[in-house]
Order: structure tokens, then sequence, then C-alpha cells
């Protein structure tokens, strides 16, 4: 039973980023392509940096702490999308100072290893570039990305593919927590269905989301469908959203050039 | 097994970005010379479905543990390659950009190891063959369970050999092999069966739909073709983008380089010495008569020390104190930031 509970929240999260993008804030009102470009661009700065910078990374903390302060995003949904997914970058990264004890320097009686260095730098990535996507989508909303993808001439296919994946996923994640409650009614020894039952109850769910799939299409030649899904959303950039990616992108060169906090440190507290 | 945007360098998540667009292009376009209105909505509730049946966690018999299904082989076999690979990608798109699975950089690559791997390799040279056209229920099993497995060690092959040509952690291109291929053995077994249970279900229950008929409609791009504009792709960024990055030594060399690094360090700056999981002898990928005399391997600890940041003792302090001051500054603006909007929320209209 705590598993469909657990599937049903998992839902309503998963609405809920999407339905933040709903809001009037300075960030929702930027166009998605210069979102779009300008959060790339920061991906592609994120992972350009050496295995072991730590303290360089961390001026880029600005972007994402800038589309969450000023898009009006909440942390919870942020930050516990990030827990959730943390392990794979995490488990690797922990292999690193294990491997690596190449000396790097020293803070007082602590010697800092290579490979503290590079777990940090691995988690601070982690953490810049998982939040950047997030609040991409948070500050966005999955249509807005669409139409910018559109206009960036990706494929029709695969754009319409992504939204009607996007529309039918709530649908179907219901019909599985159903299933899933059905099968926990039936069988209370079997907290997880064994895999022979696992392969028909899913068949189940499969016949159904076939027939779905053919009332859907019958619903759509009803409307006059012809093949052809038109996303029509206007898109108009203003001087302000060239303006948003020539800003960050410099900012971003600027991070990549200096190490501002050492800068900063050096310029307060003198080179020694 | 999803690839991280942490692990991945710019050179090699551009390089399976272009990979991936040009399979996708490439599987579009197949689509597009045989139109077929029933396909839009067919694959858009598949790829749902394929979302929603990630949830199902079974146990697996004998062992304590339990798998989910991943769906790359479940969606080649119901739709065809081309189409099966869109649905994994959009598959793949929202899981990094609603869970941050993944994440965008890594998206490629994500895209082609689970995507490209399974739809362009294991379902034509694995599945197809050994099924053939009127398989009986074992043999359709076995294809199933052969194909997924095929499926599993080439993509987190993928994963392994991307990790390493991005240089991003320590781990020796041998440890991380015999990490990563014994678990998706493990995992791919698993997937198969599920597969194969989903797959024999739907043949016994609506024997129409399941074999060829929802794919008929589909065509696919000639293998030969997609796999040489892949592989061009990938190689034409990847030496557009090592132009850049010429000075940095490469994969095979970084990785030869790191590992007499890390004994040689260990015992000369008398860092210390407690259990550590490196093998005491270094890790070579190259047979014995061609690993580099003492000079050459100078030469690469000299390339890979001249990149590291050499952070002193009268330095660090300052460096510590920037670091504080930065953050403080970051989280001071965000909070003003916050704060101005909030007080100008009223008067915002709604």
């Amino acid at each position: 039973m705590t598993r469909t509970d657990g599937i049903t929240a998992a839902l309503s999260h998963l609405g809920r980023l999407d339905e933040l993008a709903g809001a009037n804030t300075p960030i929702a009102r930027v166009d998605p392509r210069a979102k779009l470009v300008t959060t790339a661009a920061f991906l592609v700065t994120v992972a350009s940096y050496g295995r072991l910078e730590v303290s360089a990374l961390l001026p880029l903390a600005a972007f994402p702490l800038a589309l969450f302060a000023l898009g009006d995003v909440p942390l919870r949904p942020i930050l516990s999308r990030m827990a959730l997914v943390a392990p794979f970058a995490v488990l690797v990264g922990a292999f690193e100072p294990f491997l690596d004890r190449q000396p790097l320097g020293t803070f007082g009686p602590v010697v800092v290893t290579a490979g503290w260095a590079s777990f940090a730098s691995i988690f601070l990535r982690f953490a810049l570039s998982v939040s950047a996507a997030l609040l991409l989508v948070a500050t966005t909303g999955l249509d807005a990305v669409a139409a910018a993808l559109a206009w960036f001439r990706v494929p029709r296919v695969l754009i319409v593919q992504l939204l009607f994946l996007y529309r039918y996923l709530f649908v179907l994640s219901e019909e599985v927590a159903r299933s899933l409650r059905a099968h926990a009614l039936r069988s209370p020894d079997h907290p997880s269905p064994r895999l022979r039952i696992a392969g028909s109850m899913l068949g189940q769910v499969l016949l159904r989301t076939l027939e779905r799939a053919q009332r859907i299409h019958v619903a759509m030649l009803c409307r006059g469908f012809d093949g052809e899904v038109r996303l029509r959303r206007p898109l108009r950039a203003r001087l302000s959203d060239f303006a948003f990616i020539a800003c960050w992108c410099a900012y971003f060169g600027l991070c990549r050039a200096a190490n501002l906090p050492r800068l900063l440190g050096i310029a307060v507290h003198g080179a020694g | 097994m999803h690839m991280s945007d942490a692990l991945v360098s710019p050179a090699v998540a551009a390089s399976m970005w272009a990979a991936t667009t040009v399979a996708s292009v490439a599987s579009a376009r197949a689509l597009g010379r045989r139109p077929d209105d029933r396909r839009v909505p067919l694959m858009g509730v598949l790829g749902a479905f394929v979302f929603a049946a990630q949830m199902v966690n079974f146990s697996i018999p004998g062992t304590g543990s339990s798998g989910h299904l991943v769906g790359g082989l479940l969606l080649a076999i119901l739709l065809g390659p081309s189409a099966a690979l869109l649905v994994m990608a959009s598959v793949l798109a929202v899981q990094a950009l609603f869970f941050g699975d993944g994440g965008v950089l890594a998206l490629g690559c994500n895209i082609f190891n689970l995507g490209v791997l399974s739809s362009f390799v294991a379902y034509p040279f694995v599945f197809a063959p050994v099924a053939g056209t009127q398989p009986t229920r074992g043999r359709l099993a076995l294809a199933t369970v052969l194909a997924s497995v095929v499926a599993l060690q080439i993509g987190s092959l993928g994963v392994v050999i991307e990790t390493a040509l991005s240089q991003r952690t320590s781990i020796s291109l041998g440890t991380f092999l015999l990490l990563m291929q014994p678990i998706h053995l493990a995992i791919g077994v698993i997937e198969g069966l599920i597969t194969a249970a989903l797959i024999l279900f739907i043949r016994d229950a609506r024997p129409e739909l399941a074999l060829g008929n929802l794919n008929a409609t589909v065509s696919r791009p000639s293998l030969r073709r997609l796999a040489v504009g892949t592989l061009l792709a990938a190689a034409v960024v990847a030496g557009v983008l090592s132009w850049f990055a010429s000075s940095a030594p490469d994969g095979l060399e970084w990785s030869l380089a790191r590992a007499s690094v890390g004994t040689r360090a260990g015992t000369q700056s008398g860092a210390p010495q407690g259990p550590s999981l490196r093998s005491p002898e270094p890790t070579t990928v190259l047979p014995a008569e061609t690993q580099p005399g003492p000079e050459s391997q100078e030469r690469l600890l000299h390339a890979v020390g001249r990149k590291w940041p050499k952070i002193d003792a009268s330095e660090s302090l300052s460096g510590l104190a920037g670091v504080a001051m930065t953050l403080a500054l970051g989280g001071l603006l965000a909070a003003g930031l916050r704060l101005v909007r909030r007080s100008s929320r009223p008067t915002s209209p709604p």
C-alpha cells in the first residue's frame, strides 16, 4: 500500500514542476529560446572545468540562484528531485578520495588530497547542472520549451512525441498505480509482484494502453487530424532577451577565465 | 546507468549529441517516408507506458532484490527501431528535464547508450536473427533475453568509455569495467525476462498485435548509412574539439599516467598510506611491450601535473576566504532578490 501511495505522491510532484511555469515572474517572461541557449551555455561551461576545480566553479551558482530567486521557484521540489538522482554521480565520486591520494595542499593540520578535491568537484558539477535543468522547466514549462525546440529545427516527430508522452504520463502512471494497488490487496504476503505476475500485469496495462491509443486516434480524426500536429505558440524576442543571453554568457566567460573566489580572497586578505 | 552531467566533458557530450542527432534525424526521416496517422498517438502513449512501467518493481526469484523495466528493447520489438529510438529519446528527455536523471548535457550519451544501441544494434543483429519470422514461445523468449543482455552490456560499455574519455574521475578503465559489466549482465537478464514475459503475454492475449503488426507501418533507415553517418558526426565533432584541447593528454595516455602517478605519489610524498582500493600493480590498458619507458612516463606525469591547480599553503587561506565570501554573496543576493520579488508581488499583474 505504501508503494502505491508513494507513486501517487510522485505523480503530484511531477505535475508540480510544469505548473510552476504558469507564474508571471521576470524569468518566466524571458523568451524560452533565450533561456534554452543560456542554459546550454551554462552546462557546457560547467562541464569544461578541469577535474580538480572546486572554488572556480562556485561563482557559476549565480545562474541557478538567479533563476530560483527571480522565478519564485520553491526550494523543496528542486532539492527533493536532486536528492533522488544524486546516487550515481555521488557513488562514482566517492571512489575518488581512495584512488587519488596526491596531496594538493594543507588547510591547517588537514592535508587535502586530489581525490577529495575531485569528489567535491563532481558533486558541485552535479548540483549545478541538475538544478539548472530543473529550473529551466520550472520557469519555462514544457510547452514553451517544445516551441523553442521547434524554432531550432528539432524534428517535428520528436517534439510531438515529447508533448504526447508528457500528456499521457499521468493517465498511464495512475493506471499502473491502480494495478499495483489491486495486486497489493489480493496478495498481502508479496509486497512486490513476482516476475510472472509482473509480466501479465504490465501486459494488461499495455493492452489497455494500445486500446487507448486507438481511441485517441479516433478522437483526433473526429477533430480533423490529418497526420500533422501544428504547434502555434507566438515567440517574440525582445531586446531584453538578447541582453539576457549576452550578459549571462559574458559572466560565464568571466568565470571561466578567472578564478573569482581566489581573486576576491586575495583582494580582501592579501596574497599571503 | 544513466550517464551523468557531472562526469562528462564538453567534447564527449558534443560528440555523443552529434551521433544521437544524426540517428534521430535519420529515424524521423524514415518515419516521414511512410506517414501513418495512427502512429502519432501510439508512439506517445507507448512512451508514457514505458515511463509508467518503470515504476513497477518486481521481485527477482532466488534473490532478495527487485528490478524494473528499462524498455528500449520492448519498444523496438513493438514499434520497430526508428520509432523506438524517438520514443526512448522522449522518455530520457523527460527524465532529464523533470527529474534531473542524467542531465541535459549527458542526454546525447544516454539516448545513444539506451536508445541507439538497443534499437540499431541489439534489435537487428541479435533479436531479429535469433527470433526469425515465426518464433516459438521458447525461441521468442531466448531472443528477447539474449538481445537484452547484449543491449545492456554495450550500453554500460558506452558509459564506461564515455566516462574514461571525459577524464572527470580517476577510476581506471579496467576497474570501472569490472564494476559495471557484471552488474549489467544481471540487469540485462532481468530486463530480458520481464520483456519476454510481456511480449509472450501480448502474443497469447492479442496475437495480431505482438510482432510486426505494430511496426509494419514503420520503415527503417538503411543500417549501414545510419552507422556511417552516426560515427562520422561523432568523429568530426570530436576531431574539431580535440583541436582546442590538444594541450591535454588524451584519454589512454591519461589513464596510463594516472595509473603510475597513483603509486609514485604515494611512495614519494609520504602521503597517508591506508587500505586502498587501488591494486598494488598499476592497471594498464596496453600490453607490456608497448608500455611507455620511464622518460615518457615522466613527460606524461608532467603533462598531467601541469593541469592541476597548484594550491600552495600561503595561498590557501586567501582562497578559503574568497570561497566563503562568494558563498555569502550568492546567498545574500538570492535572499535579497527573493525579498524584492515578494514585496513587489501585490502590485504585479496577476
